[in-house]
Order: structure tokens, then sequence, then C-alpha cells
């Protein structure tokens, strides 16, 4: 069963100028993981905002469990959890006055939300902190207890925009762990996210957007795929490199490509190929620096896919996309 | 709906936690108000001649009031702007709360702490000099018209907030309204040394007939009227509460359709 279904949805700002949402279509089956992925400005955080109710689509229907949340939105958002970009909770107060207070607001009564409150600030980790004001926590603190607001009454569908934008790296892994458990729990989760990583490592299904529109939608592995097989990848000392390329050209025989010191293939063999080579080597008495098959990443899927690569990317990794822009 | 009450509390009672858990906010909010009503005692008091015994501040006090409750405007709007770009608004339309919770209930937080307000600020001016010379009832309901002038002021504060939604922009606007309007009455001065258009409009203006009322109310004559014989001047009482009548049948509705259709 689909929890989650959007069909042809279209938004549009200023007047039609621009168009947010293009015909935007996606489903996400019940208690699995939908990763919506896409650059700033793709349309992920529209989307979410019309699935939970807190904006209409120009045209498009959207349903959660069944019910349309145009239509029905307070059946809706019964239903649902929404955690967003930044932590929507109330800085002055203590982590401990938010959660009580929307128990409140979904109307548990006063020791149920003080239970519950206590439940979550601990499953969450920020028992310690629970009577501090949220002003004085760090960044993934606020994130998780954000994440704790939005699951008062077990939500039937979650929905998560970008859970980790702006977090330290550790924030990151620990707010991947805190969603990897809520999924081993069986919730129907959408989320958004620019990181490619992120999408990998959570989703059951991804689904690239890019300027209002799916353009592709599969597995993680599929997407992959799609994009080509396994490269072998060999970084060796630069008076080795000659005759490393002549090695790798007896096992691959598509293109070879050589950054620097780093060689790499296609080859079609898998880890036959990574043994091969390793034999030609040890008799070659070369040292490789590094050598390993990599799948292609997340990131040639979207440049692929797109012909530009997901923002961060450009500046942090330019040779990821040379390489991808052989497809 | 039937949870309606306790949504509204819940929200309400969020402001005065917050009050609680940061003690200065509470300074803050009081400290402005009773900083006027020193300065214009002492600063205006000395040279403002007025017929009235007890001296200046007796006509000061009522001006005070009334300018303080009408700062409720920009302060509800600068709340609400910041809660709506804190995202806090969001998740609240994202519950399953009724629909004019939210708002409601943060008119009533600023209600409530106008009470407080207006009591520090009765205390402040007990101590330079200002007594009221009318019975308790007329006092109490003084108090009560400041108290609902703020009010229905606090629902234009809504419309402001969500229509301009940044918050700092929500502060200038809301100035931009309150002191122009608190200072083109008879508050602070009389009328009578402006100009004819502008003693036109101070006269019907709500903070004048706000003033005039609780002048009234406090046992004053209300000297600083331009034409005595005008509609407003001499039934302050009756127009006050046409205007509060007035915003509040416009701007409840208004701010409550507009909540419901605002997002970021």
């Amino acid at each position: 069963m689909k929890s989650v279904i959007a069909e042809n949805l279209v938004k549009t700002y200023r007047n039609g100028e621009v168009k947010a949402l293009d015909n935007l279509s996606l489903d996400v089956e019940e208690g699995t993981v939908l990763g919506v992925l896409g650059p700033n400005g793709a349309g992920k955080t529209t989307t979410v905002r019309i699935l939970a109710t807190l904006l209409k689509p120009d045209s498009g229907i959207a349903t959660v469990a069944g019910i349309d949340v145009a239509k029905h939105p307070d059946k809706v958002r019964e239903l649902i959890g929404l955690s967003g970009q930044y932590a929507a909770v109330d800085e002055t107060l203590t982590g401990w006055d938010n959660l009580v207070m929307f128990g409140r607001l979904y109307h548990l009564g006063k020791s149920a939300s003080i239970k519950r409150a206590d439940e979550l600030l601990e499953r969450f980790s920020l028992t310690d902190s629970a009577r501090r004001p949220i002003k004085t926590y760090s960044g993934g603190m606020r994130r998780r207890l954000d994440l704790a607001a939005s699951l008062i009454v077990q939500p039937k569908v979650l929905f998560l925009d970008e859970p980790t934008t702006g977090l330290d790296p550790r924030g990151r892994q620990e707010m991947w762990g805190v969603i990897q458990e809520l999924v081993k729990g069986g919730v129907t989760l959408l989320l958004t996210t620019q990181y490619l990583e992120e999408a990998d490592q959570l989703a059951d299904e991804i689904a690239v957007i890019d300027h209002g529109k799916v353009i592709a939608r599969g597995t993680s592995d599929a997407l992959k795929k799609q994009v080509g097989g396994e490269r072998l990848e060999i970084t060796v000392d630069n008076t080795d490199i000659h005759k490393t390329q002549e090695i790798v050209s007896r096992i691959s025989s598509n293109a070879i490509h050589t950054d620097v010191r780093t060689i790499s293939a296609p080859v079609s063999t898998g880890s036959l190929a990574l043994m091969e080579a390793l034999r030609a080597l040890d008799e070659a008495k070369i040292h490789p620096l590094d050598i390993a098959l990599k799948r292609p990443s997340l990131d040639d899927v979207f440049l692929s896919l797109t012909g530009h690569v997901a923002e961060e990317e450009v500046i942090a990794q330019p040779v990821k996309k040379k390489r991808g822009g052989k497809k | 709906m039937k949870y309606v009450i306790s949504d509204v509390m819940t929200i309400t009672k969020r402001q005065l936690l917050q009050l609680a858990r940061i003690p200065e906010l509470l300074v803050f909010s009081t400290i402005q108000p009773v900083m006027f009503v020193l300065l214009f005692r002492f600063v205006f008091g000395g040279s403002i001649e007025t017929g009235q015994p007890g001296g200046y501040v007796q006509l000061l006090m009522p001006g005070i009031f009334v300018q303080t409750v009408a700062f409720t405007l920009a302060a509800t709007a600068v709340g609400l702007a910041e809660d709506m770009k804190k995202g806090l608004i969001d998740r609240f339309r994202s519950l399953p709360i009724s629909r004019g919770a939210v708002v409601i209930g943060r008119t009533f937080g600023d209600a409530l702490l106008n009470i407080l307000v207006l009591t520090v600020m009765a205390t402040a001016g007990y101590a330079v000099g200002w007594r009221p010379t009318s019975g308790s009832l007329s006092i109490f309901l003084a108090f009560l018209f400041l108290f609902m002038f703020g009010y229905a002021l606090s629902w234009i504060g809504i419309y402001v907030g969500l229509a301009v939604k940044e918050a700092r922009t929500v502060q200038s606007v809301g100035f931009l309204v309150t002191f122009p309007l608190t200072f083109l009455s008879n508050a602070f001065a009389p009328t009578t040394g402006m100009p004819k258009a502008l003693q036109y409009f101070a006269e019907w203006n709500p903070v004048s007939t706000m003033v005039a009322a609780c002048r009234e109310l406090f046992g004053l004559k209300n000297e600083f009227g331009a034409t005595a014989s005008s509609w407003p001047s001499q039934h302050p009482l009756e127009t006050s509460l046409l205007y509060m009548f007035l915003l509040m049948v416009v701007f409840i509705p208004l701010s409550i359709r507009k909540y419901k259709n605002t997002s970021n």
C-alpha cells in the first residue's frame, strides 16, 4: 500500500514566474523510506510543505494514508510528523517545556504529555539537558529535539526536511543513527536531502528531483547501475604511472582515465579485475598508494542525470565533476 | 472543536513560561514604560502648565498608559513574526489543533503581559505623584478600558506580523504606526497648539479618545482636548468603545483568515 502519493503537483510563485514544482509525482510505499534528493531550489521543501498540509498546490493531488491533504488537512495532521530544515521549537523554553507543550497540542492529557516528554528525551539522549533552554543546545541537540517533537504521537508518516543540513559531521552521524533507529521501528518516512551520501545511507528508494520534477527514481543500486558499472581505481607514485596504465589497459578494454596519480577504468569482472591488477602490480614491483574497486557514487548519478552536480559538490570535489562528465 | 480552549491555553501558557524561563524579558517589557513615566514627569512636568490640582503628572499618566498599551500592536506583531521565521508557526500549523488557537493564544498572552505592565506603571506613577481622584470602580473601569484597547490592537498586530513576516521590519512598521498615533493626540500636550488639520486628526484619533476616556474615569477634566464641542471630545468613552468594537470586528476574522492562508 502506498502511504504517500503525489500526483502531478504544480506550484508556482510570483504569478507563475517561478515554477517551484513542475508536474512532480512520487509515492512512498508503507513502511519504507523514500529519499528525495536534489540541490537547493529543486522543489524539495515545497513538496514536503504540500504533503504536510502547509501549502496548497496550484494543481495536482496529494494524499497521505489515502486522505487528500488539500481536502482534509485536519485528518492528515493527525497522522503525520514533520521536522523541518531549522529546529522549529521555542528556543526560550527548555527541551522539556517544548515537548510537554507539543504533547498538549496533540491533545494528550497533562500527565501523558509529561510521560511522553520524558520518554522521548531519554530516547534521544537529551535527559541531561532537558531543563535547559533550547538556546543553549548544540545544533545536533536541537535537531534531535525537533525530531522528538514530531514523534509525540506515533506518526503514520514522517516527513523530514533536510534533517542534517548545517550540522557538523558528528551531529550528522548522530542524527543518522537516530533516523536509522526510527526506520527499524517501521515508520514510513519521506526524507529530503542534498547530501547524496545521506540518501544512500538512509533511504530504501531515491527520487532525484531537479527543477521541480522527478528525473529519476529507484534504489540506490539501480540508480548507480544507470550510470555505469564498477571502476578500478589505482593511485601510484609518479614514476609508476606509465607502467600502471599499461597494466590497467590489459585488464580493461575501455577508456582509461588518468587524473594526476590516479588511474581509473571501467571494469566488468568485479573483484577478479581487482585481484588481477594486484598480481600484475606485484610482479612489476609497483606498490600502489591506493587501490580500490569503486561503484559510481551518487554524485556521478546526479551529474549524469542532470548535467550538473549537486551544488555543494562543485567546490568540494572538482575531480568527481570531471570524471562523471565523460558519461 | 472541543479542544479549542485547551489549545488556546497551551499557547498562552507558552508565553508565560517564556517569562518564567527568561526573567530578563519581563524587565525589558516593563522598563521602557517606566522610563517614559519618569522622563515625561520630570522633563515636561516642570514646564507644562495645567489648571489641574496635582499638576502635569495627573494628565500625563493616562497618556502614558494608552501609549504603552498601544505598543502591544508592535509587540504582538514582532512576536508572531519571530515565531514564523523560526518555523514554529509551521510546526503549529502541521498539528491537529484548532485554526485560531495559535493567534488567539498569542493575543491572550500579550494581554496578560499588559496587566503586569500596567500594574508596574501605576506603581511607578504613584511613586512620582499620580493620584487618581475618582472612586475605585471608575479606576477599575479605566484599567479595563486600557486592557481592552491593548487587546483590540493586538489583533492588528497579528495581521501586521503575518503580512510583513520579517521581525525587524515588523518592529519598524509597528513603531512607525504607533509613534505618530500616540503623539498626534492629546496624550502629552494640548492639541490646541497643532495646525488645524492635525487638530482634526488628533480629535478623532482613537488614542485621544482613549486618553480622554481614561482621564474622565480617573476623575479629571479633559483639558487637552482642542475643541470641546466635537463629538469624540464630548463622548470619549462611547467613541473609544466604538473604535475597539470596530477593530475587533474587522481584524479578528481578517487575522484568523490570514493565519490560515499564510505560509512562509
